[in-house]
Protein backbone atom coordinates (compact mmCIF):
# COMPACT_ATOMS: atom_id res chain seq x y z
CA UNK A 1 0.00 0.00 0.00
CA UNK A 2 1.63 3.26 -1.01
CA UNK A 3 0.15 5.90 1.04
CA UNK A 4 0.77 9.37 -0.66
CA UNK A 5 0.20 12.74 0.07
CA UNK A 6 -0.41 15.79 -2.16
CA UNK A 7 2.13 18.27 -2.42
CA UNK A 8 1.51 22.16 -3.94
CA UNK A 9 5.05 23.99 -4.12
CA UNK A 10 4.09 27.37 -4.92
CA UNK A 11 5.56 31.01 -5.69
CA UNK A 12 3.94 34.03 -5.65
CA UNK A 13 3.82 34.39 -9.87
CA UNK A 14 3.55 30.35 -10.13
CA UNK A 15 3.11 27.12 -9.14
CA UNK A 16 6.42 24.81 -8.83
CA UNK A 17 5.54 21.46 -7.81
CA UNK A 18 2.19 19.98 -7.59
CA UNK A 19 1.34 16.42 -7.64
CA UNK A 20 1.27 13.53 -5.45
CA UNK A 21 4.27 12.58 -3.33
CA UNK A 22 5.41 9.69 -1.40
CA UNK A 23 7.33 11.76 0.98
CA UNK A 24 8.74 15.81 1.08
CA UNK A 25 11.37 16.72 3.17
CA UNK A 26 12.12 20.42 3.68
CA UNK A 27 14.59 22.62 5.33
CA UNK A 28 12.94 24.38 8.63
CA UNK A 29 14.59 27.01 10.85
CA UNK A 30 15.27 24.68 13.43
CA UNK A 31 16.48 22.12 11.51
CA UNK A 32 14.89 19.83 8.80
CA UNK A 33 11.90 18.24 8.57
CA UNK A 34 10.43 14.71 6.35
CA UNK A 35 6.69 14.45 6.02
CA UNK A 36 5.23 11.46 5.07
CA UNK A 37 1.76 10.25 4.21
CA UNK A 38 -0.49 10.52 8.18
CA UNK A 39 1.91 12.94 9.64
CA UNK A 40 0.07 15.11 12.38
CA UNK A 41 -0.74 18.85 10.85
CA UNK A 42 2.43 21.28 11.43
CA UNK A 43 2.86 25.09 10.35
CA UNK A 44 6.64 25.67 10.13
CA UNK A 45 8.91 28.35 8.76
CA UNK A 46 11.70 27.57 5.91
CA UNK A 47 14.60 28.78 5.44
CA UNK A 48 17.12 29.13 2.57
CA UNK A 49 18.09 25.33 1.46
CA UNK A 50 16.73 22.20 -0.98
CA UNK A 51 13.30 20.85 -0.78
CA UNK A 52 13.18 17.57 -2.08
CA UNK A 53 9.98 15.80 -3.12
CA UNK A 54 9.41 12.17 -4.18
CA UNK A 55 7.04 11.70 -6.40
CA UNK A 56 4.62 8.48 -6.19
CA UNK A 57 6.44 6.81 -9.30
CA UNK A 58 10.00 7.51 -7.43
CA UNK A 59 11.38 10.47 -9.03
CA UNK A 60 12.91 12.47 -7.27
CA UNK A 61 12.68 16.50 -7.27
CA UNK A 62 14.62 18.82 -5.71
CA UNK A 63 14.00 22.66 -5.25
CA UNK A 64 16.17 24.80 -4.14
CA UNK A 65 14.55 27.98 -1.94
CA UNK A 66 15.44 30.94 -0.68
CA UNK A 67 12.82 30.86 2.67
CA UNK A 68 9.13 30.51 3.07
CA UNK A 69 6.93 28.48 4.94
CA UNK A 70 5.02 24.71 4.99
CA UNK A 71 1.65 23.51 5.99
CA UNK A 72 0.92 20.09 6.46
CA UNK A 73 -2.88 19.40 6.95
CA UNK A 74 -4.93 16.17 6.00
CA UNK A 75 -2.00 14.77 3.79
CA UNK A 76 -1.52 17.43 2.04
CA UNK A 77 1.68 19.46 1.98
CA UNK A 78 1.71 23.44 0.61
CA UNK A 79 4.65 24.80 0.76
CA UNK A 80 4.87 28.57 0.09
CA UNK A 81 8.26 29.93 -1.29
CA UNK A 82 9.77 33.20 -1.45
CA UNK A 83 10.45 35.09 -4.95
CA UNK A 84 13.76 33.36 -6.01
CA UNK A 85 12.73 30.17 -5.61
CA UNK A 86 12.60 27.28 -7.78
CA UNK A 87 15.12 29.10 -10.28
CA UNK A 88 17.59 26.39 -10.80
CA UNK A 89 15.32 23.59 -10.71
CA UNK A 90 14.06 24.95 -13.94
CA UNK A 91 13.74 22.54 -15.91
CA UNK B 1 -9.82 72.94 -53.92
CA UNK B 2 -11.43 76.14 -52.10
CA UNK B 3 -10.19 76.51 -48.08
CA UNK B 4 -13.22 74.73 -46.59
CA UNK B 5 -12.93 71.81 -48.85
CA UNK B 6 -9.09 71.61 -47.91
CA UNK B 7 -9.89 71.96 -44.38
CA UNK B 8 -12.35 68.89 -44.09
CA UNK B 9 -9.85 66.89 -46.09
CA UNK B 10 -6.71 67.79 -43.41
CA UNK B 11 -9.44 67.01 -40.46
CA UNK B 12 -10.11 63.82 -42.13
CA UNK B 13 -6.53 62.94 -42.75
CA UNK B 14 -5.43 63.73 -38.91
CA UNK B 15 -8.32 61.32 -37.41
CA UNK B 16 -7.31 58.95 -39.41
CA UNK B 17 -4.03 58.67 -38.16
CA UNK B 18 -5.50 59.01 -34.58
CA UNK B 19 -7.91 56.05 -35.75
CA UNK B 20 -4.53 53.98 -36.27
CA UNK B 21 -3.20 54.84 -33.43
CA UNK B 22 -6.44 54.01 -31.24
CA UNK B 23 -6.42 50.69 -32.63
CA UNK B 24 -2.94 49.93 -32.08
CA UNK B 25 -3.50 50.73 -28.58
CA UNK B 26 -6.30 48.43 -28.41
CA UNK B 27 -5.00 45.36 -29.84
CA UNK B 28 -2.13 46.03 -27.63
CA UNK B 29 -4.48 46.16 -24.64
CA UNK B 30 -5.98 43.14 -25.81
CA UNK B 31 -2.77 41.30 -26.50
CA UNK B 32 -1.53 41.86 -22.71
CA UNK B 33 -4.67 41.41 -20.98
CA UNK B 34 -4.45 37.87 -21.31
CA UNK B 35 -1.15 37.58 -20.03
CA UNK B 36 -2.32 40.02 -16.94
CA UNK B 37 -5.27 37.83 -16.52
CA UNK B 38 -3.01 34.52 -16.60
CA UNK B 39 -0.64 36.33 -14.10
CA UNK B 40 -3.43 36.55 -11.65
CA UNK B 41 -4.25 33.09 -12.09
CA UNK B 42 -0.79 32.10 -11.31
CA UNK B 43 -0.42 33.81 -8.36
CA UNK B 44 -3.69 32.86 -6.65
CA UNK B 45 -2.26 29.61 -5.66
CA UNK B 46 -0.08 31.27 -3.70
CA UNK B 47 -2.53 33.73 -1.65
CA UNK B 48 -4.50 30.72 -1.09
CA UNK B 49 -2.16 29.06 0.26
CA UNK B 50 -1.29 31.90 2.53
CA UNK B 51 -4.62 32.54 3.59
CA UNK B 52 -5.49 29.23 4.54
CA UNK B 53 -2.18 28.66 6.56
CA UNK B 54 -3.23 31.66 8.38
CA UNK B 55 -6.74 31.18 8.85
CA UNK B 56 -5.21 27.97 10.61
CA UNK B 57 -2.77 29.65 12.63
CA UNK B 58 -5.99 32.19 14.15
CA UNK B 59 -7.98 28.89 15.26
CA UNK B 60 -5.55 26.38 15.88
CA UNK B 61 -3.53 28.88 18.31
CA UNK B 62 -4.71 31.96 20.86
CA UNK B 63 -1.89 34.14 19.83
CA UNK B 64 -2.88 37.73 19.99
CA UNK B 65 -0.29 39.42 16.83
CA UNK B 66 0.04 42.79 17.22
CA UNK B 67 -1.16 42.80 13.36
CA UNK B 68 -4.38 41.00 13.76
CA UNK B 69 -5.43 43.03 16.78
CA UNK B 70 -6.99 46.74 16.71
CA UNK B 71 -4.54 49.68 17.85
CA UNK B 72 -5.96 52.27 19.22
CA UNK B 73 -2.88 54.81 20.13
CA UNK B 74 -3.06 57.07 17.10
CA UNK B 75 -6.30 57.55 14.87
CA UNK B 76 -3.78 58.22 11.27
CA UNK B 77 -5.24 56.02 8.97
CA UNK B 78 -3.30 54.72 5.86
CA UNK B 79 -5.07 54.43 2.38
CA UNK B 80 -3.21 53.15 -0.80
CA UNK B 81 -4.79 54.12 -4.29
CA UNK B 82 -4.15 52.10 -7.04
CA UNK B 83 -4.36 53.82 -10.60
CA UNK B 84 -2.78 53.66 -13.60
CA UNK B 85 0.32 55.22 -15.13
CA UNK B 86 -1.10 56.66 -18.22
CA UNK B 87 -4.67 57.58 -19.36
CA UNK B 88 -6.22 56.74 -22.41
CA UNK B 89 -8.49 54.00 -20.06
CA UNK B 90 -11.22 56.03 -19.98
CA UNK B 91 -12.57 57.04 -16.25
CA UNK B 92 -10.81 53.99 -14.90
CA UNK B 93 -8.48 56.08 -12.92
CA UNK B 94 -10.76 58.64 -11.98
CA UNK B 95 -13.26 55.84 -10.24
CA UNK B 96 -10.52 54.68 -8.00
CA UNK B 97 -9.70 58.46 -7.11
CA UNK B 98 -13.60 58.84 -6.62
CA UNK B 99 -13.70 56.13 -4.48
CA UNK B 100 -10.27 56.99 -2.32
CA UNK B 101 -11.93 60.19 -1.75
CA UNK B 102 -15.04 59.20 -0.76
CA UNK B 103 -13.21 56.75 1.81
CA UNK B 104 -11.11 59.66 2.91
CA UNK B 105 -14.59 61.42 3.69
CA UNK B 106 -15.91 58.41 5.95
CA UNK B 107 -12.95 57.84 7.86
CA UNK B 108 -12.42 61.53 8.45
CA UNK B 109 -16.01 61.70 9.66
CA UNK B 110 -15.40 59.16 12.32
CA UNK B 111 -12.41 61.03 13.25
CA UNK B 112 -9.19 59.92 11.66
CA UNK B 113 -6.91 61.68 9.84
CA UNK B 114 -6.13 59.95 6.58
CA UNK B 115 -2.50 59.37 5.64
CA UNK B 116 -1.93 58.66 1.88
CA UNK B 117 -0.33 56.17 -0.37
CA UNK B 118 -0.42 56.88 -3.85
CA UNK B 119 0.43 53.63 -7.06
CA UNK B 120 0.65 54.66 -10.84
CA UNK B 121 0.93 58.20 -12.15
CA UNK B 122 -2.62 59.10 -12.72
CA UNK B 123 -2.97 59.32 -8.70
CA UNK B 124 0.17 60.89 -7.94
CA UNK B 125 -0.63 63.87 -9.96
CA UNK B 126 -4.18 63.95 -8.79
CA UNK B 127 -2.80 64.57 -5.50
CA UNK B 128 0.16 66.68 -6.48
CA UNK B 129 -2.03 69.04 -8.25
CA UNK B 130 -4.18 69.46 -5.20
CA UNK B 131 -0.91 70.07 -2.77
CA UNK B 132 -1.97 66.86 -0.91
CA UNK B 133 0.56 65.69 1.07
CA UNK B 134 1.35 61.65 -0.37
CA UNK B 135 3.60 59.92 2.00
CA UNK B 136 5.26 57.52 -0.19
CA UNK B 137 4.21 56.72 -4.24
CA UNK B 138 5.27 54.69 -6.84
CA UNK B 139 5.36 54.63 -10.73
CA UNK B 140 6.35 53.03 -13.61
CA UNK B 141 4.67 48.96 -14.24
CA UNK B 142 1.22 49.59 -13.46
CA UNK B 143 0.21 47.50 -16.44
CA UNK B 144 2.36 44.17 -15.75
CA UNK B 145 3.35 44.60 -11.91
CA UNK B 146 6.42 42.89 -10.77
CA UNK B 147 6.38 41.16 -7.13
CA UNK B 148 9.57 43.40 -6.17
CA UNK B 149 7.14 46.14 -6.12
CA UNK B 150 4.47 44.89 -3.97
CA UNK B 151 7.49 43.87 -1.34
CA UNK B 152 8.21 47.48 -1.67
CA UNK B 153 4.69 48.79 -0.94
CA UNK B 154 4.19 46.05 1.36
CA UNK B 155 6.92 46.62 3.63
CA UNK B 156 6.41 50.24 3.31
CA UNK B 157 3.31 50.04 4.72
CA UNK B 158 4.00 47.34 6.92
CA UNK B 159 6.54 49.72 8.51
CA UNK B 160 4.31 52.31 8.92
CA UNK B 161 1.58 50.22 10.71
CA UNK B 162 4.15 49.07 13.12
CA UNK B 163 6.02 51.98 14.00
CA UNK B 164 5.75 53.97 16.88
CA UNK B 165 2.48 57.25 16.88
CA UNK B 166 4.52 59.66 17.26
CA UNK B 167 7.01 58.32 14.40
CA UNK B 168 4.29 58.42 11.96
CA UNK B 169 2.39 55.42 12.77
CA UNK B 170 -0.55 54.24 11.68
CA UNK B 171 -3.69 52.34 13.09
CA UNK B 172 -5.25 51.22 10.04
CA UNK B 173 -4.45 50.18 6.14
CA UNK B 174 -6.94 50.64 3.63
CA UNK B 175 -6.71 49.63 -0.34
CA UNK B 176 -8.53 50.65 -2.96
CA UNK B 177 -7.70 49.63 -6.26
CA UNK B 178 -10.18 48.12 -9.29
CA UNK B 179 -11.35 44.55 -9.09
CA UNK B 180 -10.64 42.54 -11.96
CA UNK B 181 -14.68 40.53 -11.82
CA UNK B 182 -14.62 40.18 -15.74
CA UNK B 183 -13.85 41.37 -18.96
CA UNK B 184 -16.79 43.22 -19.05
CA UNK B 185 -17.29 44.00 -15.90
CA UNK B 186 -14.31 45.93 -13.22
CA UNK B 187 -15.05 47.76 -9.97
CA UNK B 188 -13.34 50.52 -7.39
CA UNK B 189 -13.01 47.91 -4.30
CA UNK B 190 -11.87 49.13 -1.05
CA UNK B 191 -10.20 46.36 1.28
CA UNK B 192 -8.97 46.85 5.04
CA UNK B 193 -5.88 45.35 4.85
CA UNK B 194 -4.54 45.71 8.28
CA UNK B 195 -5.30 44.92 10.99
CA UNK B 196 -6.52 41.54 9.80
CA UNK B 197 -9.36 40.84 9.41
CA UNK B 198 -9.57 36.58 9.81
CA UNK B 199 -12.61 35.88 8.03
CA UNK B 200 -11.86 35.02 4.61
CA UNK B 201 -11.15 31.49 3.49
CA UNK B 202 -12.48 30.16 6.48
CA UNK B 203 -13.05 26.00 6.27
CA UNK B 204 -13.24 24.27 9.30
CA UNK B 205 -15.20 25.81 12.11
CA UNK B 206 -16.83 22.27 12.23
CA UNK B 207 -17.94 20.18 14.78
CA UNK B 208 -15.49 17.03 14.77
CA UNK B 209 -12.01 17.59 17.19
CA UNK B 210 -10.22 19.89 14.94
CA UNK B 211 -6.23 18.64 14.69
CA UNK B 212 -4.12 19.90 17.03
CA UNK B 213 -1.11 21.85 14.75
CA UNK B 214 2.49 21.06 15.69
CA UNK B 215 4.14 25.00 15.01
CA UNK B 216 7.49 25.12 14.28
CA UNK B 217 9.18 27.08 15.73
CA UNK B 218 6.48 28.28 17.90
CA UNK B 219 3.15 30.08 16.92
CA UNK B 220 4.36 33.53 17.20
CA UNK B 221 7.18 33.04 14.71
CA UNK B 222 5.34 31.41 12.40
CA UNK B 223 2.66 34.12 12.19
CA UNK B 224 5.61 36.77 12.75
CA UNK B 225 6.80 35.41 9.15
CA UNK B 226 3.19 34.72 7.46
CA UNK B 227 1.38 38.10 8.05
CA UNK B 228 4.29 40.12 5.78
CA UNK B 229 3.87 37.12 3.35
CA UNK B 230 0.36 37.60 2.95
CA UNK B 231 0.28 41.29 3.14
CA UNK B 232 3.09 41.35 0.55
CA UNK B 233 0.54 38.75 -1.72
CA UNK B 234 -2.46 40.92 -0.98
CA UNK B 235 -0.71 43.97 -2.40
CA UNK B 236 0.56 41.83 -5.37
CA UNK B 237 -3.20 40.42 -5.97
CA UNK B 238 -4.11 43.87 -5.77
CA UNK B 239 -1.73 45.15 -8.29
CA UNK B 240 -2.39 42.38 -10.64
CA UNK B 241 -6.38 42.92 -10.18
CA UNK B 242 -5.78 46.19 -11.24
CA UNK B 243 -3.41 46.05 -14.18
CA UNK B 244 -5.71 43.58 -15.54
CA UNK B 245 -9.02 46.16 -15.06
CA UNK B 246 -6.33 48.98 -16.11
CA UNK B 247 -6.03 46.91 -19.50
CA UNK B 248 -9.63 45.91 -20.13
CA UNK B 249 -10.76 49.59 -19.71
CA UNK B 250 -7.86 50.68 -21.85
CA UNK B 251 -8.91 47.92 -24.41
CA UNK B 252 -12.63 49.28 -24.29
CA UNK B 253 -11.78 53.17 -24.39
CA UNK B 254 -9.41 52.59 -27.24
CA UNK B 255 -12.51 50.96 -28.80
CA UNK B 256 -15.08 53.55 -28.49
CA UNK B 257 -12.18 56.32 -29.38
CA UNK B 258 -11.89 54.02 -32.78
CA UNK B 259 -15.73 53.95 -33.63
CA UNK B 260 -16.02 57.57 -32.64
CA UNK B 261 -12.80 58.49 -35.14
CA UNK B 262 -14.84 56.62 -37.95
CA UNK B 263 -18.17 58.49 -37.32
CA UNK B 264 -15.50 61.80 -37.22
CA UNK B 265 -14.42 60.88 -40.63
CA UNK B 266 -17.77 59.97 -42.05
CA UNK B 267 -19.31 62.90 -41.29
CA UNK B 268 -16.35 65.19 -42.43
CA UNK B 269 -16.61 63.55 -45.65
CA UNK B 270 -19.97 64.17 -45.73
CA UNK B 271 -19.13 67.58 -45.18
CA UNK B 272 -16.24 67.53 -47.86
CA UNK B 273 -18.48 65.62 -50.74
CA UNK B 274 -21.33 68.76 -50.08
CA UNK B 275 -18.72 71.45 -50.05
CA UNK B 276 -17.27 70.44 -53.23
CA UNK B 277 -20.30 69.81 -54.80
CA UNK B 278 -21.08 73.52 -53.73
CA UNK B 279 -17.81 74.55 -55.24
CA UNK B 280 -19.12 72.91 -58.49
CA UNK B 281 -22.46 74.77 -58.47
CA UNK B 282 -21.13 78.13 -57.52
CA UNK B 283 -18.41 77.38 -60.31
CA UNK B 284 -21.23 76.59 -62.83
CA UNK B 285 -23.34 79.54 -61.79
CA UNK B 286 -20.48 81.82 -62.38
CA UNK B 287 -19.32 80.32 -65.84
CA UNK B 288 -23.00 80.44 -66.90
CA UNK B 289 -24.06 83.98 -65.65
CA UNK B 290 -20.52 84.67 -67.01
CA UNK B 291 -21.81 83.38 -70.80
CA UNK B 292 -24.96 84.93 -70.34
CA UNK B 293 -23.29 88.62 -69.76
CA UNK B 294 -21.19 88.32 -72.24
CA UNK B 295 -23.94 86.92 -74.72
CA UNK B 296 -26.21 89.96 -73.68
CA UNK B 297 -23.38 92.42 -74.21
CA UNK B 298 -22.51 90.94 -77.91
Amino acid sequence: MAATISVFIVAPDQTLWSGTARSVSAPTVEGSIGLLAQHEPVLSVLRAGTVAVVADDGARTELPITGGFLSFDEDTVTIVTDPGSGVAAAE
Amino acid sequence: MSGKQREYRGRIRSTQSLKKIFRAMELIAASRIGKARQRLGESAPYTRAIQRAISSVAYHSHTDHPLTSDRDDTNRVAVLVITADRGMAGAYSANVIREAERLRERLEANGKEVVQYASGRRAVSYYRFRNRELAAEWDDGSDSPKFERAIEIADTLYDAFSAAPEDGGVSEIHVVYTRFNSMVNQEPWVIRMLPIEIVEGVSEPSAEVTPLYDFEPSAEEVLDSLLPRYIRARIFTCLLQAAASELANRQRAMNTAVTNAEDIIRQYTRLANSARQAEITQEISEIVSGADALAAGS
